[in-house]
């Protein structure tokens, strides 16, 4: 079925934060922010940037009522800088003008000095120097020292995985506006309405019922905007609670990316294990996460790629260890995959080190290794309903592997330049919330309109272009069996639904779907309660409602559902419920790092081929087949539209999108101009997408399963097919593990030897 | 000095800046908020709407990204905005969207409704590949673009049944009766007429202090608060700077004309048949729908895409100061980074270039990390006469290793009258070596870029002369 959320978008009619209609007397802010990575205040001059013409105000930490803290998991993370600074684009005041471009422009005339530090912005220094944000994590299963005499082969080496701009289409943005009683509401783009409240109602030292939070819609998200819309929703709430007048702030592109977190880069050291025949006997793997200047959800983030450590395979011996390390980068944070894709690449690159050595196939030890049935992941879960297997084999089967890998070498024997290479990429996903458990919980609030049945749904979960105000109509389309043209879809409100936990880990359809389901039910059973009583029934199993018409023991009624709620509203029957539901049987025990922290675990397979121009170092993604276990899908058409998004980030993350740094900290990458996405002609030439069959979920909304985050997985595939591409030109190439592989990365790898000699020449002849 | 034009369907008359972007217009302005900002660089597509002009017989409509196109450049014009495109129900190329769910989060959408819209405005059969070329403006970061591509095959293969049942009608009169325009489009040819006889150009008023705007796809980027209130001189109203014609053999073409115009020009086609193939991996279709020779070329980046191409074609400028003109070699024109052979006073007029013979190979190589739509790490082009085997005359430029697009002097004396062989090519990329001074930067390292010009100057005679070189040779 047809998301018709969509027909509001072709029509452009969709409103975003920048589109909604303002009041008279709007201010327009703008973020002045430290042009340094590492300092002192030492002198802050606001006087003649206020004296410009339509310069309304400056506000700075001084400004702030109560505390001038936003910190999400510590507090250690300022709102508006105070006296030192640790990042460049750290927000240091707010200017408030009569037009954006004014408040810019004043933003030059601001006068600051600063004594600068020493700035890091490795992890691994980071390390070295001690910096780290919480303690060490340690995951570990097995014997892992006793071990490693009994392997025949062992490996190791150093992974680099680099940080990914989340690239929403719509900037960050806020408005807000004071109201009646001193408190503010705010108009804002977030994944986390309940964070956002919170902070502010911290900043401005408020009750929690003064700080009302509206989201209509996101324009892309990705985990960009689940800690990270914060600030400008709080800098625009504070300027409006102190100058009691309407002010919005959106931010630029460059503004955007300059002074935001990203996906983690990380640098990790593994050794694996392994017998003769391609058994995984031990794994250890040591993650230096580079979490930036503040907390964000660091902790929580390296807690899933611990979780995530061993991806699809059994590995019966198992020592994996996390360093959150603070640098003097933008905070990083959530985004989409939340540290999973980061510990996949790690064990894949473990896994090609060794079939490079072994001189096998790769996919011959991936495959030997994939879970099956009660197999222990790291953290002591026995894996219930796994398809690790199944995806794997119908993969092979459904896209014919061993033609596949035909076709290329004979593909690669009749071209001298053009090369084609092959990756598999298998994935496990756990769903829910993992470490934080108290998430897991979820209410949505239903009304049914007496005078024409038509529906109103508030949840706590943010719309954001995955489809999920779709799938609630569904699911309340379904249990009433209504047209899902009668139910909308409210925007995300404070008011309305409290307490929500935010729109993330690719779990709010499976969170609040099932509430809503809740409500859907309550709401029934009153109705067909009713129903009985009318038509003189004394069994509701009698009464069943099939597409907008009461039915009555199998035989359709004259009560079509307006008038069936008609009558009830007119019977005093209550129309509004409320329904709540909480993920049963978790458990996570952070101490020992053991437990059941996921509901359930998503599965899939990928085949990924490229070609690679071996002359000039470019590649063409050609086609990425997947046979995937979305299990029974609520809605195909999103579900697929999820996993085709999700692959092109993955694949862009491996590849193209790359941020780079000056020495002082500067991104040199911060444009659109600089920073390349994935565009129409990038991404594959074809995405195949198998629904694996018979999977049951019972444990998803409708025996389904969560899509958003676990396809991204799949591109990680990209970067070893291009590897295999690149050793088909030259064989005695052996294989490096540092994403992205940018088009640069691929001819210097190509002809190392080359540039080596020219270097030797340019010396030689010195 | 008010700037009229037609808005949808209504007629604007304004006296905002000149300066002021499309953009903020109409958002801000007129809140017709479907047109959204993203980038502010012509590097997303989110911003785009439809620009029609009446060229006497009928209004042909491009896509634009209206973040980078000044007030003054729509006097006269139509603009449509996704406003502009809604009819009571989805138009076609709407409902494809929908039904193959490719649209997510909305916001780089109407873009992409526009540029769809844009490609069916302009060509009579559709080719499932061309309509996915004119999406090569849009970034979507949902969708990974699949469900995209399914929705602009559906609508080629739908659309093209349509519009050969209906042969005899005039275009616009199908794209109305298909629903792919309102029918309020119908209007719009007599009543851009109309403006166009009332109409007179927005006159610059001090043509020496004015800043000189050509596509403005670049200035738009750099400096947008320094044009907001400037006194401009916008070219596109100065007809006789564009276009293409052969004369006494040689081309000659304007500098006003579009990249987009020298991409589809038969008369370059005959000569450059793969033009289509180098073209397309210069920016975007909105971008070059825009962007002019004239600009690139006096813009000077060193890594200006056209400039280097011609560059290797023995091309000649001619520059005027009103009336007097003056004619030199292009690769002379340019002096240091971002420095020209051209006064203040100065515009350039037009190019030229000898034809190629049969005799004449031509070839054009870009990398970039994004194959499209993105700033070249190095590029590079070569024409070389063959006669008996022998370099009887060759060129080679190249951008992206020195502070100006270079022509590669000492390797064009050293390649001519050798043969085509892999010695002499191997000593021709050693020369070139001696010749630039790459930097590192965004684009690249000094290392990467060195060993790319390296690359692509095997990659012109491994595409021109495949049969004479094999990988081990270039591999040594």
């Amino acid at each position: 079925m047809k998301n018709i959320d969509t027909f509001l978008h072709v029509r452009g009619e969709s409103q975003f934060v920048d589109d909604v209609v303002v009041p008279e007397g709007l201010l327009y802010a703008a973020v002045f922010s430290s042009p340094i990575a590492c300092g002192k205040i030492t002198r802050l001059s606001l006087a003649a940037a206020k004296e410009i013409d339509g310069i309304y105000d400056i506000l700075t930490a001084d400004d702030i009522p109560a505390d001038n803290q936003i910190g999400n998991i510590i507090r250690d993370e300022p709102l508006l800088a105070e006296s030192e600074v640790n990042f460049i684009g750290q927000p240091i005041a707010l200017v408030v003008g009569h037009s954006a471009e004014v408040a810019r422009m004043a933003m030059q005339a601001i006068e600051i000095e600063f004594e600068e530090l020493p700035s890091i912005f490795d992890a691994r220094e980071a390390y070295a120097q001690g910096q780290l944000i919480i303690p060490p994590r340690i995951v570990s299963l097995g014997e892992i020292e006793e071990t490693w005499q009994k392997c025949d082969v062992i490996v190791e080496g150093q992974v680099e995985s680099g940080g990914q701009e989340h690239l929403y289409l719509e900037m960050q943005g806020a408005f807000a506006y004071s109201t009646e009683m001193g408190g503010v509401k705010v108009i804002t783009a977030t994944q986390a309405p309940r964070d956002v409240q919170n902070r502010i109602a911290k900043v401005l030292g408020l009750a929690l019922h003064h700080v009302e939070v509206d989201v209509l819609r996101l324009g892309g998200a990705f985990g960009g905007k689940e800690v990270q819309a914060t600030t400008w929703a709080a800098l625009v709430a504070l300027a409006a609670f102190k100058l009691k007048k309407p002010v919005r702030l959106i931010l630029r592109r460059d503004e955007d990316i300059c002074m935001t977190g990203k996906r983690h880069p990380y640098s990790s050291d593994f050794k694996m294990g392994l017998a003769h025949d391609g058994k995984i006997l031990a794994y250890e793997v040591t993650y230096y996460q580079n979490a930036g200047a503040f907390t964000d959800i660091s902790p929580a983030v390296l807690d899933r790629t611990l979780l995530h450590s061993t991806n699809s395979y059994f590995v019966p011996n198992v020592k994996a260890t996390g360093f959150c390390c603070r640098t003097n980068l933008p905070p990083n944070t959530a985004f989409r995959g939340f540290g999973t894709p980061q510990a996949m690449f790690v064990i894949e690159s473990a896994i090609f080190k060794a079939a490079e050595k072994m001189g096998v196939e790769p996919s011959v030890i991936q495959k030997k290794n994939l879970l099956q049935e009660n197999d222990e992941f790291p953290y002591s879960l026995k894996v219930k309903n796994s398809q690790a297997r199944r995806c794997w084999e119908q993969a092979e089967q459904v896209y014919q592997l061993e033609q596949i890998r035909q076709d290329i070498q004979d593909f690669n024997s009749s071209h001298s330049f053009q090369k084609k290479g092959l990756a598999l990429m298998p994935l496990c996903y756990g769903i829910a919330f993992s470490s934080a458990i108290f998430l897991c919980q979820a209410s949505a609030l239903l009304h049914i309109y007496s005078d024409d049945g038509s529906i109103s749904v508030s949840t706590g979960a943010v719309e954001m272009g995955q489809g999920l105000n779709m799938k609630i109509r569904l699911v309340v389309s379904d249990i009433f069996s209504i047209n899902v043209n009668r139910i909308k879809v409210e925007s995300t409100n404070t008011t309305r639904v409290a307490n929500a936990s935010p729109t993330s880990a690719s779990y709010s359809a499976d969170l609040y779907g099932n509430a809503t389901k809740l409500a859907c039910l309550k709401l029934l059973t009153r109705i067909k309660e009713f129903a009985a009583k009318q038509l003189n029934t004394p069994h509701t199993k009698d009464i069943e409602i099939k597409n907008e018409t009461l039915y009555l023991r199998g035989k359709p009624t004259e009560l079509t559902w307006d008038k069936l709620i008609s009558e009830a509203y007119l019977n005093r029957i209550n129309l509004s419920a409320e329904g709540y539901y909480t993920t049963p049987n978790i458990h996570f025990d952070q101490s020992q790092y053991k437990g059941k922290p996921f509901a359930y675990h998503v599965f899939g397979t990928a085949i990924i081929e490229v070609t690679v121009d071996c002359l000039r170092g470019t590649y063409q993604i050609n086609a990425v087949k997947l046979v995937h276990d979305f299990g029974k899908s609520l809605n195909p058409l999103i579900d697929r539209g999820q996993a085709e998004g999700a692959i092109v980030q993955g694949l862009g993350w491996m590849t193209l999108e790359e941020l780079s740094y000056a020495n002082n900290g500067r991104l040199t990458s911060g444009t659109l101009s600089t920073y390349k996405v994935p565009d129409i002609y990038f991404a594959p030439q074809e995405i195949q997408v198998h629904f694996l069959e018979n999977s049951e979920n019972p444990q998803g909304i409708f025996n389904s399963k969560a899509i958003g985050e676990p396809p991204f997985i799949y591109g990680i595939g990209v970067y070893f097919a291009i590897w295999q591409a690149m050793k088909a030109f030259r064989p005695d190439l052996q294989m490096r593990f540092s994403a992205p592989m940018t088009p640069e990365k691929v001819l210097l790898s190509l002809y190392d030897n080359h540039i080596q000699l020219m270097k030797e020449k340019k010396n030689g002849s010195l | 000095m008010m700037i009229t034009f037609i808005l949808n369907n209504k007629k604007i008359s304004t006296d905002l800046p000149s300066g002021m972007v499309t953009l903020d217009f109409i958002r801000r302005s007129e809140r017709l908020v479907g047109t959204k900002e993203s980038c502010r660089e012509g590097d997303c597509g989110a911003c785009l709407i439809l620009v029609g002009e009446w060229d006497g017989k009928a209004v042909s409509y491009q896509s634009i990204n209206s973040c980078l196109l000044p007030l003054a450049e729509l006097h006269g014009k139509h603009v449509v905005t996704i406003e502009g495109l809604n009819n009571h129900g989805l138009s076609p190329i709407q409902q494809a969207i929908v039904d193959e769910g490719a649209t997510q989060c909305g916001y780089c959408t109407p873009g992409i409704v526009i540029s769809l819209t844009s490609f069916f405005c302009n060509q009579s059969h559709f080719d499932e590949n061309q309509a996915i070329a004119a999406l090569d403006g849009n970034i979507c970061r949902c969708t990974g673009y699949q469900a995209i591509k399914r929705a602009a095959s559906q609508l080629c293969r739908k659309l093209n049944s349509s519009v050969l049942s209906d042969t005899k009608k005039n275009h616009l009169k199908w794209l109305v009766d298909a629903q792919i325009l309102p029918h309020y489009f119908l209007q719009i040819p007599e009543q851009l007429h109309k403006l166009s006889l009332a109409n007179n150009e927005v006159a610059t008023k001090n043509a020496s202090e004015a800043i000189i705007v050509a596509g403005g796809t670049d200035l738009w980027v750099q400096k947008p608060t320094e044009l907001y209130n400037a006194n401009l001189m916008i070219l596109s109203q100065r007809k006789d700077l564009k276009g293409i014609r052969i004369k006494q053999n040689s081309y000659y073409i304007g500098a006003t004309t579009s990249i987009e115009e020298i991409k589809k020009s038969h008369i370059i086609h005959k000569f450059f048949p793969k033009i289509n193939d180098y073209f397309k991996r210069i920016a975007s279709t909105p971008i070059r729908h825009r962007a002019t020779l004239g600009g690139n070329i006096v813009n000077a980046s060193p890594i200006g895409d056209l400039t280097v191409f011609f560059l290797a074609l023995e091309t000649s400028i001619t520059i005027t100061d009103f009336p007097n003109k003056r004619k030199l070699a292009l690769k002379d024109f340019f002096k240091a980074y971002k420095q020209v052979d051209k006064h203040n006073n100065e515009l350039v007029e037009e190019i030229s270039f000898p034809l190629p013979t049969q005799k004449t190979f031509f070839n054009f190589e870009k990398v970039s990390k994004r194959t499209h739509l993105d700033i070249a790490s190095v590029n590079s082009a070569i024409q070389i006469v063959i006669d008996n085997d022998m370099i009887q005359q060759v060129h080679l430029s190249a951008g992206g290793v020195a502070p100006i697009p270079l022509y590669l002097s000492r390797t064009v004396n050293y390649l001519r009258g050798k043969k085509i062989h892999i010695d002499s090519i191997r000593e021709a990329t050693s020369i070139a070596q001696s010749e630039i001074s790459p930097i590192s930067d965004v684009r690249g390292s000094a290392d990467y870029k060195r060993l790319l010009l390296r690359q692509l100057i095997y990659a012109h005679f491994i595409t021109l002369f495949p049969e004479r070189f094999n990988e081990g040779e270039v591999l040594r």
